[in-house]
């Protein structure tokens, strides 16, 4: 009997009688009189080696659990990793409305077929308008280190400087992402990077050394708040005035779920507020839920030089109906190429869905409890493991959620007590004591909103056992 | 033209208010955890734990909405939004609309997904790490690359990875300082000219010649001030140029390297390979040609792929296998550094991994057969309706898309391919897509009918921009009016939204300009709008 040929569930058209009657249609008896155009020493003329397909769907669904159950998660192993992702509680709405088909499978559609992407869109923007106090947000880009790049490069075109400060306790990897942005120094439209002192125990920015290194070539004074070693800088007035005396800008990084209690970095002059939204209701995804986003105030400068795309709430025809569309496109590299603002491109649009509804649900209230009870918990969480003997909390500043632990006294390195943490179940903080190693043999804790009491005073017995 | 009936098509029409119109003060959406009294009692009043002047003391003006109106509100954006599941979307080419199988989304909503964290231990990441670097052995079989980075946030972030590498390389050999040009095409897409911009690089765009860049052009500009160059192959208008390796050859002679954007590879898997046609460097974007969702834009993966010389640059980390197991290589002197912070969006990379092996080869090579089956098909149907032509390469055949122009319909009727767009989606499909800037070829579109697609769609495709045409030479008004059934009627001025004084990017930004310009309440309330 002749086998019968393959249908894939995905190629409708891999049906012969349909493919046949197509080819008919073209008058070409296959795709090859297509492919002709291919000169015969670019072809592949063999098969291409991968194993056999498992055409399946539960045969292929049971092979791909069968390799992801191999990873651990947070949930039966207690995390206290941060460093940039965090754990926080994802509402169910979120999930609900982000797993949507339409928000899922959308791209390009236009204004009206695919109207509600783009309200999706004004109101992400209007509701980080809100937490931010800021007029201006742009659709969001790929993470926290590209915004804080681009927002770097918005300011030196603003300005037409060359210089950007910003202080050492910042993020080593988005300090790399920002050294790629600002290109090497050799090249002629380099923006340079100055590093400013900080105070290690304080946290704060040295605002002599800062003094000492602002010029009329600084484009911009770049700081994170919280840091990236979870203190929070107090200085945020004395470090704007300083950048507006010196006609430089004024930009801060910032994780937007601290905005409940923390002031909106517009309030202590910052004119470029960038972060990333993963905190705002994107699941960690093994690092797949970043989402860089920047705002301004809505002054036609800054959107002339934002690179990404920015929409507009506008009037239709009928009265009282609204639609939305780009504000000013033909500026972006779509409009432009090599002569439009940098670039921009599919970086991470489901996110602003799963950000519109987490602070919708949230509501003014809902931020400011869950910053109250992430002050709290992480609060506790330091005094319970400064009071191990041989553990020390370095830092006396301020912090929201993240803080440097150290364990000079302990007799162990970090990674072998994350070691012994792992077998009692818990990842322990992310081991700073090579990006930093002034602060010794520490590591970066992470505690939000999910840890509970019990959780901490396992963390704190745990530790007390590894470090016997 | 194949007889088709119109579906009798309207889209969901709620008047749905803006989100912060909503809600009552005192509304709950969530009531998030709160700290354990005994922890509240231990370490005091939150307030205390910040200091005074970092304290919000005015609470963001969030709206306040109870939970079940949050989710009708977005529900209701989301039927509001055709998307590409229900809106037939051969229309967006350059994009490879195919479907995404449902049950990648299972395994990817895992909490084995979901619930990890990127900085976890080697050993607790293991499934994960597993298949990033299987599917960097299908990717460099279906490339002839040698090592693959899924670091990068989407296709215009791999294009700037490889700006990236090229500038380190040359930095390495000590010849940045004179290798400052990078090459690219006139019909490969902007990013590729933008990002070696931002890079650093003075970008030079190669003319076409009847619709092939110009090997003459590309002679005369290249030499020892060439960075590289990068092109991509068949071109946005869905034209192969076959004189590719000319290009490639080319550029290497003068030291150059060669960069292929294979964004979308759809028509070329199993037929032909970058290592072959003499690339360096190549990406496929993973959420086009290997079937992740395009979630309104993200998140995303320009899966980038290179040959030995380049792997030193890549990002860190990069994926190794040794003795069974997967690890994480960060000791790479060479390497760049960081692109985007962790491993990129490996959800993208799980679902490429399953749905190349769902396919097998036989699959892979079916599937780019078919689009190109599918492509000329539809273009057969297309080039049937007077005003509509496909410029440049008379009588080649085109791959995976064309770009197709309706000048001539312009001419005659007075509409363009911006007036058929508005009428098209009255008829229940997504969009077309037009093209890139600039508009080279005048009133473009440029439809993709991927795989994906049956016969009956090409057809219905077909007879609506068909219908759309007619009216324009049988009843303009409808045209000119156009859409009619969807949610919301015509823009009434695009120009507001590049004027500062009109445009509103905000609510808050909307109200104050209303105020200023002494408006009243932003409008109507809902029940005054029938």
């Amino acid at each position: 009997m002749k086998q019968k040929p393959f249908v894939h569930p995905y190629i409708p058209n891999s049906e012969p009688v349909i493919r046949e009657a197509m080819l008919k249609e073209l008058g070409i008896p296959g795709p090859e009189e297509i492919y002709a155009e291919i000169p015969d020493a670019l072809r592949l003329k063999r098969p291409l080696d991968l194993p056999q397909p498992i055409a399946c769907e539960m045969e292929l669904k049971r092979h791909l659990e069968s390799i992801l159950l191999k990873n651990s998660t947070c949930r039966e192993t207690l995390s206290f990793l941060g460093g940039g992702c965090w754990q926080h509680y994802v509402p169910a709405v979120v999930d609900e409305i982000v797993n949507r088909s339409e928000y899922l499978t959308a791209y390009c559609g236009m204004n009206y077929s695919d109207l509600g992407k783009y309200q999706a869109r004004f109101e992400f923007n209007s509701l980080m308008g809100e937490l931010l106090e800021l007029d201006a947000v742009s659709e969001p880009i790929y993470d926290w280190g590209s915004v804080a790049g681009l927002s770097i490069r918005m300011a030196a075109r603003i300005n037409g400087r060359n210089e950007v400060l910003l202080p050492g306790s910042i993020c080593p990897q988005r300090l790399g992402q920002i050294r790629l942005l600002c290109q090497p120094e050799i090249m002629p439209n380099s923006i340079k990077i100055r590093i400013v002192d900080w105070d290690p125990e304080s946290g704060r920015m040295d605002l002599a050394d800062l003094k000492r290194k602002i010029s009329e070539k600084t484009a911009a004074i770049y700081i994170e708040n919280p840091s990236y070693l979870g203190f929070i800088e107090e200085q945020g007035e004395e470090i704007s005035a300083l950048a507006h005396k010196n006609g430089a800008l004024f930009i801060v990084g910032v994780d937007p779920i601290s905005l409940g209690v923390l002031q909106p970095p517009a309030r202590y002059g910052a004119d470029i507020t960038c972060g990333d939204l993963q905190s705002l209701g994107i699941h960690m995804n093994c690092g797949g839920g970043q989402s860089g986003f920047i705002a301004f105030r809505d002054e036609e400068t800054y959107v002339a030089e934002c690179p990404l795309a920015i929409y507009s709430i506008m009037e239709t025809v009928r009265e009282g109906q609204y639609a939305f569309a780009e504000v000013r496109a033909e500026r972006t590299s779509y409009g432009l190429r090599d002569k439009g603002k940098d670039w921009v491109g599919t970086a991470s649009g489901l996110w602003t869905i799963a950000a519109s509804v987490y602070l919708s649900l949230m509501g003014p209230r809902g931020m400011e409890e869950i910053g109250r009870t992430i002050l709290q918990n992480a609060g506790y969480a330091k005094e319970l493991l400064a009071g191990i003997a041989g553990v020390r909390v370095p830092m006396t500043s301020a912090t929201l959620k993240e803080f440097v632990v150290n364990f000079d006294a302990a007799g162990k390195n970090v990674a072998e007590i994350n070691r012994g943490l792992l077998e009692r179940r818990i990842f322990g903080g992310k081991d700073i004591s090579s990006e930093f190693p002034q602060f010794g043999n520490s590591a970066l804790f992470c505690v939000t909103e999910v840890h509970s009491r019990e959780d901490l005073e396992r963390l704190a017995a745990a530790l007390k056992e590894v470090l016997k | 033209m194949k007889e088709v009936r119109l579906r009798r098509y309207h889209a969901p029409a709620y008047d749905e208010p803006i989100i912060m119109e909503m809600g009552q003060k005192g509304q709950r959406g969530i009531i998030p955890p709160q700290a354990d009294p005994q922890i509240a009692k231990r370490v005091g009043p939150a307030d205390k734990l910040v200091p005074g002047k970092m304290l919000r003391r005015k609470p963001p003006a969030l709206p306040e909405i109870d939970q079940y109106h949050v989710l009708s509100h977005f529900l209701r954006l989301s039927q509001m939004t055709l998307g590409m599941e229900t809106g037939t979307d051969i229309s967006e080419g350059t994009c490879t609309m195919k479907y995404s199988p449902k049950m990648h989304e299972q395994l990817v909503r895992m909490p084995q997904v979901t619930d990890v964290h990127p900085l976890q231990p080697e050993d607790t990441i293991q499934g994960i790490l597993e298949i990033a670097w299987k599917l960097r052995g299908f990717l460099n079989e279906i490339s002839g690359m040698s090592e693959f980075s899924f670091q990068t946030g989407g296709g215009a972030h791999a294009t700037y990875l490889n700006a990236c590498v090229v500038r380190r390389y040359h930095e390495s050999r000590g010849e940045l300082d004179r290798r400052t040009e990078m090459i690219t095409t006139q019909f490969t897409h902007p990013c590729n000219a933008a990002t070696p911009a931002t890079a650093g690089f003075k970008v030079i765009i190669l003319p076409h010649r009847k619709g092939y860049p110009d090997l003459d052009a590309l002679k005369a500009v290249v030499g020892e001030h060439t960075a590289g160059i990068h092109m991509t192959n068949p071109e946005d208008t869905g034209i192969y140029n076959p004189r590719v390796r000319e290009f490639t050859d080319i550029v290497h002679e003068a030291g150059g390297l060669c960069f292929y954007d294979q964004a979308n590879a759809n028509g070329l898997l199993g037929i032909a390979r970058a290592l072959e046609a003499g690339f360096d460097a190549c990406h496929f974007n993973l959420h086009k040609t290997f079937s992740s969702p395009h979630g309104c834009e993200g998140p995303a993966s320009g899966a980038y792929g290179c040959t030995e010389r380049l792997a030193p640059f890549l990002p860190v980390p990069v994926v190794t296998e040794r003795a069974g197991g997967y690890h994480l290589d960060y000791d790479r002197p060479q390497s760049i550094g960081k692109m985007r912070s962790f491993f990129g969006n490996l959800q993208c990379v799980i679902r490429a991994y399953a749905w190349i092996l769902s396919m097998g080869a036989e699959g892979l090579k079916s599937a780019a057969e078919i689009s190109v089956i599918n492509n000329n098909y539809l273009e057969k149907l297309l080039l049937q309706i007077p005003g509509i032509t496909h410029p440049y390469a008379e009588g080649r055949r085109r791959f995976e898309q064309v770009r197709y122009s309706m000048q001539e319909l312009k001419e005659q009727t007075g509409f363009g391919s911006h007036d058929i767009q508005d009428r098209m989606v009255d008829f229940g499909i997504q969009s077309y897509w037009l093209s890139h800037h600039p508009f080279v070829v005048p009133e473009p579109f440029t439809p993709e009918p991927c795989e994906t697609y049956s016969k009956e769609d090409l057809e219905y495709w077909a007879a609506v921009i068909e219908q759309a045409c007619r009216e324009a030479r049988e009843n303009p008004e409808l045209i000119r009016t156009a859409p009619h059934n969807q949610a919301v009627g015509k823009i009434k001025d695009f120009s507001a939204a590049d004027d500062p004084e009109s445009w509103a990017i905000t609510w808050r930004g909307f109200q104050r300009k209303r105020r200023a310009a002494g408006g009243g309440a932003p409008r109507p309330s809902a029940d005054s709008t029938a």
